[in-house]
């Protein structure tokens, strides 16, 4: 060996225990779906085989609803908050021990680094637990009234971007406010919500507090149109989140939505340079740009923008691509076939609307599911790539001449759930959080998550917010709120 | 002989203005004793369209102005209304067919909520925004920012106060709004208008149209402009249409109950989260 | 050239860089030091870094049976393996140049380099003459390598000028007989701005190479300040074409430390900067710790320090 290259250093996947079929959890326990009907669950970096689970239908999703009512009536309403905070803790706390086997588990399931998973999702996901569980007794404090009281039964969809962390942002909250829940997974990636119902039942949860229902579209759809659902909480597409809302508009379903983005990561000229390569870096490709708040919209200041776009192809070379196992790798796998294919078909307007796309040079494994870091330079708003989301590692970059062009251009999108500001002025970030049209600001720093801190969009972004004291209000009642 | 008097015309009010419908339209209106009161302006959606387009050019103006301004400005509406009283209660009694003395409970409600949402503007951020403590190196804040440009549907009784407190809590938030009056009691909140225009709320941050609820709320529902709506005065069946089509650009649809809340303040907020890095 | 020599030149460039936050770059350090680095490339960072380390003895107990004893340690680290290579150089104070010369002459050792701290070291508290007096001796001794203080009072009271001309001056008197290390010792200096601009300042005033520290300060070598005078050699070799070395020195004890200096030069400057040419690291205690880690990975046994010589 004559240079440094990083022999590989695979996480090993011993710890995982990943049944070779799953039903699904209703009422405390696992059941066969009722038409007994199942689907796979695949490792999207090596397309082998992970498990089988069930396909939950009408008739499953009715199971569920029924066993998160009656847990709700019987059970968790009439428990002392104090107590439901303990429960919630208790997950945590379990969580915690079994980091590593969710890392593994989510690392295969997803195609996500495990390095990600191990020092992001799992953690984070812990810490929503924590952080929501010392809430369900000081309701009276979260600003919402002096006696607030949980909405009932929510149902949940979560996307699989970051599927722990996603049921955690669901599951804490609602159970915190006093809710029961019944969680649909990703249709790609269910293991590790699986995982979380046997945590559930390691906790001693009480039965039907928590459903996971395993599915696909269809099996959403039943679940938002269920009559005996309070709220809706999604996490996904723009367009899906659509639909949701027009399938409640005729009923006191509420629903908190979580939608898509296209936020601009803007450098100015007075910005520290080599943290906001990394801040952009940071941005896009983390999670493989599987982020609805991914910086995909890099907006430089024109003056420094040769210095900005040179250093970031440098550093874009050293992104290590490759097997999610392995604690070195940067980039994973892109999570599934019908991603790849959006991701491909919106990158590929770019090169025809006349946009110069650039990758480092990197070896793709042959097989699974693989897209290699890439940036568009000369982009223009009206390109496709600037406007739509590709929720993949591919990055618009544009310029602006003065600051107020920067954050014209920035506001310019039917988005606005984040955005990123790169300044050593104090008063221009302070100037410029205060003009984006965005429901998180990231100045001088991107994607940065906690549960403490609220999380969710402007415009067509979505719905609400999740974390922190602004979150755990979508979870509770309103009495100013009236329905004719 | 006694003195002829001299009627009102009830016109529209838009960007500080009042046009008649460009339509050409009016319709009639009746007291509670069946006589002729006015033929106020039916708007088209061609009003409702250059509402839109003021109200979306006052927004900036009026959310970047300061908080306390802001408080200022609602609470001269309030001054303003209370020596217009006269008229105000005058109106109601004609058109509600109410006591004078339950007409002016009304309009001393309906002042005192200007006044209620205007000390509300500068403690909202205080109060509701907050200062997250998150696990690690950064200061990390959240403060709520107008939506936007909000359409009201006003409740149709009572007559002032569905329009006071329906519109003082958009107004108070820095959003801009389109209020479109009710259809069968619509006078009262004509006449708040000409006491906007005498207060000094810029032109555009509110406009009021009257007309017939049906017709308009169509359009309001797939005006992609419009960020969010009041519907205290639609009926299910319309909030329900105008929730389906304002689906396409999420709108922020509400209907509250009818007390003062600055909850209906919030509802038409979004909260934006700050983070930077504490360090040297 | 980039400056003309005067102060308010030399201000003016400084003050251009672009300026470090500080939160990011510690982000930045500490993600690169999750790298994992195992089997064949730890191999060959252990012999790298065995063959980068500045063995160093700054001690007011400093003898010559000490400074011998070190030599024989540098030129055949571990006796009972001749695989292992030599290190870079031993770094000792002016009065034992000679002595470490003679002696790394004498073993086969004429490879290892021989720096000496000079300009009143570790405070530099002294005049110009002194330090004049102090580096010249050091080079009429055999020093190859000088490693000079900066004067961190005239750099944090504002007087760039003064700190530059000194190292200018220095730099004169090394001319081809001696390398020149520049200590910035970041400790004093506090700030990523003022580590930014004073490997800069260092640059320009024509060192060879920039080094964090004394070991007589805390915080030393720590990964962000490395990261940070890396990004400078880096982006000053975008600006020249010329390669300045690194030398941590400072605090670094174990393998696993000396391996994330590895990471963060392979993935901050680049790996032309992986040579003993370019970086270096002081120390006293890792080589033994390098010698350690060598015979687990040779032998699949955990090693015990009785087989290691202590120097």
């Amino acid at each position: 060996m004559s240079s440094f290259e990083y022999a590989s250093a695979p996480e090993s996947k011993a710890i995982a225990n990943i049944a070779s079929s799953y039903g699904l959890f209703i009422g405390g326990k696992f059941v066969e779906p009722k038409k007994g009907k199942s689907f796979n669950t695949i490792n999207p970096a090596t397309e082998e085989l992970l498990s089988k689970v069930g396909y939950a239908d009408k008739l499953d999703i009715d199971a569920a609803v029924k066993s998160a009512r009656s847990a709700f009536t019987k059970v968790w309403s009439k428990l002392p908050a104090k107590e439901r905070g303990k429960y919630l803790y208790r997950i945590a706390r379990i969580l915690q021990e079994r980091a590593r086997e969710f890392a593994v588990v989510e690392t295969l399931d997803n195609g996500k680094p495990i390095r990600e998973s191990r020092d992001t999702d799992i953690p984070l996901a812990a810490a929503h637990f924590f952080y929501h569980a010392g809430w369900a007794d000081k309701l009276e404090y979260a600003g919402v009234g002096n006696k607030p009281k949980p909405l009932g039964v929510v149902g949940q969809i979560i996307p699989w971007n970051f599927p722990l962390l996603m049921l955690a942002w669901k599951i804490a909250p609602a159970l915190a406010a006093g809710n029961t829940v019944v969680l649909k997974p990703a249709e790609t990636t269910p293991l590790t919500a699986l995982l979380f119902a046997q945590v559930c039942q390691q906790a001693g949860l009480p039965d039907g507090v928590v459903n996971i229902v395993t599915g696909d579209g269809i099996t959403g759809a039943a679940l938002v149109n269920h009559p005996d659902i309070n709220k809706i909480a999604f996490t996904g597409s723009t367009e899906v989140g659509k639909a949701i809302a027009r399938s409640i508009s005729a009923t006191k379903k509420s629903a908190t939505l979580e939608l898509g983005g296209k936020a601009a990561n803007i450098v100015f000229e007075d910005a520290a340079i080599d943290e906001a390569i990394e801040g952009i870096v940071n941005g896009i490709f983390f999670n493989q740009g599987h982020v609805c708040c991914a910086g995909s919209r890099l907006l430089i200041q024109e003056n420094v923008s040769d210095e900005v776009i040179e250093k970031l192809k440098k550093r874009m070379s050293l992104i290590r691509v490759g097997d999610p196992m392995d604690k070195n790798t940067d980039l994973g796998a892109i999570n599934s076939k019908e991603q790849l294919k959006r991701i491909h078909e919106i990158s590929n307007t770019g090169d025809a609307e006349g946009a110069n796309r650039w990758s480092p040079e990197c070896k793709l494994p042959a097989k699974g599911y693989w897209y290699p870091p890439t940036i568009f330079t000369g982009v223009s708003q009206s390109h496709r790539i600037a406007r739509d989301e590709i929720f993949g590692p591919v990055l618009s970059v544009l310029t602006f001449r003065t600051p107020a062009e920067g954050i014209e251009k920035a506001n310019n999108s039917m988005y606005g759930l984040s955005a990123g500001i790169w300044s050593d002025k104090g008063a221009k970030i302070l100037w410029a959080a205060k003009q984006l049209k965005a429901g998180v600001i990231w100045a001088n720093t991107f994607n940065k998550f906690d549960p403490a801190s609220p999380f969710g969009g402007y415009k067509e972004s979505g719905w609400g917010r999740e974390g922190g004291r602004h979150g755990l209000a979508g979870y509770l009642a309103s009495d100013a709120k009236a329905s004719k | 002989m006694s003195r002829l008097d001299i009627n009102k015309t009830y016109k529209l009010f838009i960007a500080g203005a009042f046009p008649r419908s460009e339509s050409g339209r009016v319709y009639e209106i009746k007291g509670a004793n069946k006589k002729f009161i006015a033929n106020p302006a039916m708007a088209s959606r061609k009003d409702l369209r250059d509402s839109v387009v003021a109200a979306k050019a006052a927004q900036s103006g009026w959310a970047n102005a300061t908080a306390f301004n802001r408080g200022q400005i609602l609470y001269r509406i309030a001054e303003i209304m209370q020596g217009r009283s006269e008229q105000f209660v005058d109106e109601i009694c004609a058109l509600e067919g109410v006591s004078n003395k339950a007409a002016k409970i009304q309009v001393a409600e309906a002042i005192d909520t200007w006044v209620w949402y205007s000390g509300w503007c500068d403690k909202l951020s205080s109060v509701t925004g907050s200062l997250n403590q998150v696990s690690g190196p950064f200061y990390n804040f959240t403060t709520p920012e107008p939506l936007g440009v909000v359409a009201i549907f006003a409740e149709s009784k009572p007559s002032l106060l569905g329009v006071v407190r329906t519109l003082a809590p958009v107004l108070a938030g820095g959003n801009t709004a389109v209020l479109i009056a009710s259809e069968s009691y619509p006078l009262p909140a004509i006449t708040l208008s000409e006491a906007l225009a005498t207060s000094d709320i810029p032109g555009g941050v509110v406009n009021i149209l009257t007309g017939k609820t049906a017709e308009l709320a169509p359009w309001v529902a797939s005006h992609m402009e419009i960020d969010g709506v009041d519907v205290a005065g639609l009926s299910k069946k319309q909030e329900e249409e105008l929730k389906l089509v304002g689906a396409d650009n999420l709108k922020r649809v509400f209907r509250f109950a009818p007390t003062n809340n600055p909850e209906r303040i919030l509802s038409f907020m979004e909260q934006k989260t700050v983070w930077h890095p504490i360090g040297l | 050239m980039i400056i003309d020599g005067s102060e308010s030149s030399l201000k003016k460039f400084l003050s251009e860089l672009p300026p470090v936050d500080q939160v990011g770059a510690e982000a930045r350090a500490s993600m690169l030091a999750t790298r994992s680095i195992k089997t064949t490339s730890k191999a060959w960072a252990i012999d790298m870094a065995i063959s980068m380390v500045d063995l160093t003895t700054l001690e007011g107990a400093d003898s010559a049976g000490k400074v011998k004893a070190l030599c024989a340690k540098a030129v055949r680290p571990d006796p009972t393996d001749l695989t292992v290579p030599s290190v870079g150089a031993i770094c000792v104070y002016n009065d034992m140049v000679k002595i470490a010369r003679t002696e790394l002459n004498s073993i086969g050792g004429s490879e290892v380099a021989v720096a000496a701290v000079a300009t009143a070291f570790p405070s530099g508290r002294a005049s110009l003459n002194v330090k004049k007096l102090d580096t010249q001796d050091a080079i009429d001794a055999g020093a190859n390598e000088i490693d000079m203080v900066i004067d961190r009072g005239a750099f944090l009271s504002g007087h760039l000028g003064e700190v530059f001309d000194q190292i200018k001056i220095i730099k004169e008197l090394c001319g081809n007989k001696a390398h020149l290390k520049v200590i910035l010792e970041t400790g004093e200096l506090v700030t990523y701005d003022n580590v930014r601009k004073a490997s800069y300042l260092a640059m320009l005033a024509g060192a060879d190479f920039i080094k964090t520290s004394t070991g007589k300060v805390a915080p030393a070598a720590t990964a962000p300040v490395v990261l940070v005078m890396l990004e400078a050699v880096r982006d000053y070799f975008t600006l020249t074409g010329t390669r300045i070395g690194v030398k941590p020195a400072g605090g670094i004890r174990t393998t696993k430390d000396a391996i994330k200096q590895l990471v963060l030069v392979n993935e901050t400057a680049g790996p032309e900067w992986l040579k003993p040419s370019l970086f270096r690291i002081g120390a006293s205690a890792l080589l033994n710790d390098l010698l350690m880690q060598r015979m687990k990975l040779r032998t699949g046994h955990y090693a015990s320090a009785n087989y290691v010589t202590m120097d």
